[in-house]
This record gives C-alpha cells, sequence and structure tokens, in this order.
C-alpha cells in the first residue's frame, strides 16, 4: 500500500501538463484522457478508503527523508474519506461539464480541473502545514483559472473578487505558518502536535494567537462570516459545473478545521481552553441564519444556491466547534451530503439557465422541457434544506443530537430549526415561481442577471445531475455504514496518538532510531581520525 | 535590530492593508503587494535574527535557521506568480467592463458611471 498514497497526487499532476502539451488540439482526446483520468482517481481513491477504514494511520516520506524533517503525506479515515468524496464529486461533475459543452467555452479547461483536483488531493492528504498551504495555493490557482472559464465581463470581475479575496487569506496563512515556525521551530502537523503539548505555559498567549490566525485563513475558505463575502458573487457567476466543484473547496476549509484542531490545538491542550468553540459556534449561527435568510431573499436561483451553501457552512461548523467525537462524527456525515447536495443544486441552476437564459427569480415564459429538471430541483431542494426522506435529514438529526450536549444547545437547535422553515420557504417560493406560476409570455426576459452563458441542454448532462441526486440517495440508504465510518474516524481524531506515532514512530522506535544514527556518526568519526563530523542530519529537506 | 525589523514589518502591513481596502484595483494589487512584502519578512525573521552567520551547520560558531529561508523562497514565487496572475486579471476585467472598480453592482443597477 505504502507508494499507492502519493498516486491521486501524481496522476492528475501528469496529466494536467500533458493533456495541455499533447492534446491541445484535439478535444475528443482531452476528454477522455481527463476522463480516464477522473475515473483512475476514483478507483484510487477507494482502494485508499478501504486500506484506511480499518483504522491503521499510515505516513509516507517523501524522498524518504525521516519525519519530522522530510514533507509526509498521511493516510487515515478523515483524509481517505475526503479524497474519496473529492475524486466522486470530481468525476460526476467532469461529466457533466463535458456533456454540456462547458469545457469548450475556454481553453485549458481540462488542465486546470486535473491540477484542482492535484491541489485538492494533496491538501487533504498531507501532513505539513506549511504544503498544506503550497497545495492550497495550487487548489487556488487552479481554481482562479476555472472560476473565468469562458471569460465575459461579470465573471472576470467577480474573478478579481475572488483572487484578491484569497491573496489576503494566502499572506494571513503565511503569517501564521511564521509565527507558528518562531514558536515551535518545526511545521510537521504531528511534532507540532507532540510540542504544543509541551509548551511551557508562559507561551500560551502565541499558541492562542497562531490558532486564531490559522482559524481565520480556514473559515476564509470555508465560508464562514464574516469571512462569507467572496462566495455569493463567486459561485453565482463561475460556471456552474465549476461552481458544483468549488461545493468541496469549502469543505477543505472545514477539513482544515477539523485536522488541525483536534490534532495540534486540541480542546483539551490547557492554554486553548474554550476558545475555539467560543469563537466559531456564534460565528457558525450567524452564518446559518445569514445564509438561509439569503436563501429566502436571493433574487436568482443561482445566489439562492449559493446563500444556501453558506447556510449549510453554517450547520457544519455549529457541529465541527462543538468538539465532541460524537459531534464530529455528525458534522462528517453532514459534510457528505452538503457536498453532494450544493453541487447538485448548482447543476439544476445551470439546466435552468439553459431553459431559459438567466435564473432570475421572476414569472417569464415557460421553461421547455422542464418536467425532469424540476423534479431534480425539488430532490436537490429537499436534500439541501433538511427535509425527510433524504440525507439531509438524517446530518441535520445528528447534528441536533450531538449539539444536544453542549450547554448552548438551545440555542443550536433554534437556530437550526427555524433557518430549515425559511430555507423550505426561500426554495418553496423558487420552485413555484420557476416551475408552477402561471406564465405571462410576454414579460420581457430580464436583462440577465449577470449575462452569464447557459449550458446546454443535454441528456447525458441530465443522467450526471440524476447521478448525483442517486448519490444522496445512496447516502441516505447506506447512513448506517457511512456513520459507522465517520464515527469512526472521529474516534481516531479524537486520539491523535495513533496519527503522532504513525508520522514520527513510537517513543522505542524513535529511541532505536536515534542510538543507530549515533552509533553511524560514531564509526564516521572514528574512520576520519578526528575530522570534523560533518552534519548529514537533512535539517534543510523541506523541498519547498 | 530586531526593532527595525518588526517596525518594517508593522509599518509595510498597515499601508498593505490599508491599500487593500480601496475601491479600484491598482491600489489593491498594490497593497497585496505590500502585504507579501510584509509576510516574506516576516517569515525570514521567524527563524531568529543572526547577523553575519552562515546557514550550514558547523562550518562557524554560530548559525542562522536555513529553513525560513527555504520557505520564504516558497513564499516569494508563489506572490510573484500570484500578483502577476491578479494583474493580467484586473486588466481584463478594466478592458471588458470599462471600469477597474472592484465591487460588483447588483443585477439591474447601474454601474457607477462617474467613479
Amino acid at each position: 500500500m505504502q507508494h499507492w498514497i502519493i498516486a491521486p497526487i501524481i496522476l492528475p499532476a501528469l496529466m494536467g501538463p500533458f493533456i495541455t502539451l499533447a492534446m491541445r488540439h484535439d478535444v475528443t482526446l482531452q476528454r477522455v484522457a481527463s476522463l480516464a483520468s477522473a475515473v483512475l482517481l476514483v478507483g484510487l481513491t477507494g482502494a485508499l478508503l478501504v486500506s484506511a477504514a480499518g483504522g491503521n494511520v499510515e505516513s509516507y516520506e517523501l524522498g524518504s527523508w525521516p519525519a519530522p524533517f522530510g514533507i509526509v503525506l498521511v493516510l487515515d479515515r478523515l483524509s481517505a474519506l475526503m479524497v474519496t468524496l473529492t475524486a466522486v464529486l470530481g468525476l460526476v461533475v467532469l461529466a457533466y461539464a463535458v456533456a454540456t459543452n462547458w469545457d469548450q467555452r475556454g481553453r485549458n479547461f481540462h488542465a486546470l480541473y486535473q491540477f484542482q483536483l492535484m491541489g485538492l488531493f494533496g491538501a487533504m492528504l498531507t501532513g505539513d502545514i506549511f504544503n498544506l498551504f503550497v497545495f492550497f495555493e495550487i487548489l487556488l490557482i487552479a481554481s482562479y483559472g476555472l472560476m473565468t472559464h469562458g471569460g465575459g465581463r461579470m465573471r472576470l470581475r467577480g474573478g478579481v473578487q475572488y483572487v484578491i479575496y484569497n491573496l489576503a487569506g494566502s499572506t494571513l496563512f503565511l503569517f501564521a505558518l511564521g509565527t507558528l515556525y518562531a514558536v515551535f521551530g518545526t511545521l510537521n502537523m504531528a511534532d507540532l502536535a507532540e510540542r504544543a503539548a509541551e509548551l511551557p505555559a508562559g507561551d500560551g498567549a502565541l499558541l492562542r494567537v497562531t490558532a486564531v490566525l490559522l482559524l481565520l485563513v480556514f473559515v476564509l475558505k470555508g465560508a464562514l462570516l464574516p469571512m462569507h463575502f467572496w462566495l455569493p458573487n463567486t459561485y453565482a457567476l463561475a460556471p456552474a459545473p465549476v461552481a458544483a466543484l468549488f461545493a468541496v473547496m469549502t469543505k477543505v476549509g472545514a477539513y482544515s478545521v477539523i485536522r488541525v484542531f483536534t490534532l495540534i490545538f486540541p480542546v483539551t491542550l490547557a492554554p486553548m481552553g474554550g476558545l475555539v468553540a467560543d469563537v466559531v459556534v456564534p460565528a457558525a449561527l450567524v452564518t446559518l441564519a445569514i445564509g438561509m435568510i439569503g436563501v429566502l431573499g436571493g433574487g436568482t436561483l443561482a445566489r439562492t444556491v449559493s446563500f444556501a451553501a453558506i447556510g449549510s457552512m453554517g450547520t457544519l461548523f455549529l457541529a465541527i466547534g462543538t468538539f465532541s467525537e460524537l459531534a464530529t462524527g455528525a458534522a462528517l456525515y453532514y459534510l457528505i451530503h452538503s457536498t453532494l447536495a450544493t453541487a447538485a443544486l448548482f447543476l439544476v441552476v445551470d439546466q435552468v439557465r439553459a431553459r431559459r437564459g438567466n435564473s432570475a427569480l421572476v414569472p417569464q415564459a415557460p421553461l421547455v422541457r422542464s418536467g425532469l429538471v424540476a423534479a431534480f430541483f425539488f430532490a436537490a431542494a429537499i436534500a439541501m434544506a433538511g427535509m425527510p426522506p433524504l440525507s439531509g435529514f438524517l446530518g441535520k438529526l445528528m447534528v441536533l443530537q450531538a449539539v444536544r450536549q453542549a450547554d448552548w444547545w438551545v440555542w443550536g437547535w433554534a437556530f437550526i430549526l427555524v433557518t430549515s422553515l425559511i430555507a423550505v420557504v426561500g426554495f418553496a417560493r423558487a420552485g413555484s415561481v420557476l416551475f408552477w406560476r402561471p406564465h405571462d409570455n410576454n414579460t420581457p426576459a430580464p436583462s440577465d442577471e449577470f449575462q452569464i452563458a447557459p449550458g446546454t441542454l443535454s441528456g447525458w448532462g441530465m443522467a450526471a445531475l440524476g447521478g448525483l441526486l442517486a448519490l444522496i440517495v445512496a447516502l441516505t440508504v447506506a447512513a448506517g455504514p457511512v456513520t459507522g465510518y465517520t464515527n469512526a474516524t472521529a474516534a481516531q481524531l479524537y486520539a491523535p496518538q495513533g496519527y503522532i506515532y504513525a508520522v514520527l514512530g513510537t517513543p522505542e522506535e524513535r529511541a532505536a532510531r536515534l542510538a543507530a544514527e549515533e552509533a553511524r556518526a560514531d564509526d564516521l568519526h572514528g574512520a576520519d581520525h578526528g575530522a570534523p563530523a560533518h552534519s548529514d542530519a537533512p535539517a534543510t529537506s523541506e523541498g519547498h | 535590530m530586531e526593532a527595525l525589523v518588526a517596525i518594517a514589518i508593522g509599518a509595510m502591513t498597515a499601508s498593505g492593508v490599508y491599500l487593500m481596502l480601496r475601491l479600484r484595483t491598482f491600489p489593491v494589487v498594490l497593497g497585496l503587494s505590500m502585504l507579501t512584502y510584509a509576510v516574506n519578512v516576516f517569515i525570514f525573521a521567524s527563524g531568529r535574527l543572526v547577523a553575519g552567520a552562515p546557514p550550514i551547520l558547523g562550518a562557524a560558531p554560530t548559525m542562522t535557521d536555513p529553513l525560513p529561508q527555504a520557505l520564504v523562497l516558497t513564499a516569494i514565487v508563489i506572490s510573484f506568480g500570484m500578483t502577476a496572475l491578479t494583474v493580467i486579471l484586473a486588466l481584463g476585467s478594466y478592458l471588458n467592463a470599462g471600469t477597474d472598480q472592484i465591487d460588483i453592482e447588483r443585477p439591474g443597477e447601474q454601474p457607477d458611471a462617474d467613479n
């Protein structure tokens, strides 16, 4: 299993340039290569998921540089779950983009898509926090290209906003990393976890500053209030398949929060206290409220769905901010659901645009062939709002149950239940305007929400959308095994010793390795007759 | 030396944040560059400030930490590329939209012609 961990990063990293360089002029070849890569990635990550499900943590040392000096990739239940989710979503969305010709609206869609996947997989697998920054940059650079794919006046302006917001976020990330390195002298996450636990009490303030800086960066990615401003315009203006793929980008922020704040800064760490939860929980409550109120007043279906995505991040962060095993298990189930539901809704938006030219929520001439789209919208909206019988209901139920343990549970319940009602009303309004309202053929179409060119009508595109909804149904039917896995994941996260030992070795292994090093150094020393012993400890191996 | 570096980082960060909050693209790009300069110096300083020492163990009595130097190289390369990308994107957006304002009017609103 050893080398397979890096395969999901290597494959798209090779495929991206290959598509650009060798297949530039052949659309069919590009599509075949891109889809083949996406299918392979689903297989690869599926194998990783099976391998991680047993509960052992595997660490892969790049270039065989031993752990705190070199970069490691770590496969545990959480990262396996995230990469599999990304690969599956990536395949479905790519199939949709190919079927609706979105990939031909501009150049280099497929190469950028591969790089986007590479960045996502890297961020989820890496065990080194500076490397996490590098993979964040890779996925962002690719996302800048994808977001402005196809061009157009408004999309470019939205792109500028998105890029600037994220560049500010990256700078903040670097400030956090600088502080982290100044305090601990290491960037390996397992090593950081050990050193944070041993930090003298006087340095608690530095620890808290670093933790909050990192938290800001991650919640910016996760669109938690007040860092959510980039999301509505970006998602509404991006090409719809790209917006659907971006559903997993906000989840990378959530993943990083879970990873860093269970491993490096757990709630059990004395200087941290309840700091992170005290910040995240109120912010999550407001995010939930703002998101779902936005669903009610979005004005266009695209913005409505964007705000629903913000609202679902609120629910997710509420569960994450509870920081208990039960709540994290619930959060992970909700995370899978929310990714699939958001992506499905954005594909519905694209199909609505393809039929009426825009997604403005005002009565217009009837949609052509709207039956299936209406049904898909209905299903996706039910899932997103958290109505039974789909997985959104189960996810919210689990979150409610987990939040019940916290002493602020009344607030959590009130916000989740009331905002669910608001979301139901919002989606019902949007759906009835789009599909049911008595139509007036003479109403002039609004000059368009943002002059977004719609996708094309395509049976295969509808099939891809149906596939996404089938995944939501499967997630509901298989809720038992899936929650079994997410709860096991949470248990693994709250016992970080396994992760640390897998990366750095158990204390006995480390002692043995140190003894071997010393014996080797003595040998060299003896052979050189007292020549100055050059240390070949790879202290500079962070080959960024 | 520490005070000087700290003041320089602080001043650059403050100017960067101020410029980044402006309404037009050009000052924002300048502000971002300023911020990245600040963070580069900050990362460099995170390995402690040592004057005149090589980043090699055993070559001299004192040494300076080489890792932040490697990190800052990465950060410089990334921020350099990002600045170039932002400029191109901002230029494209300006040529397409005829305005270099950062904010986007809501659908149906008229873009502000006079500013």
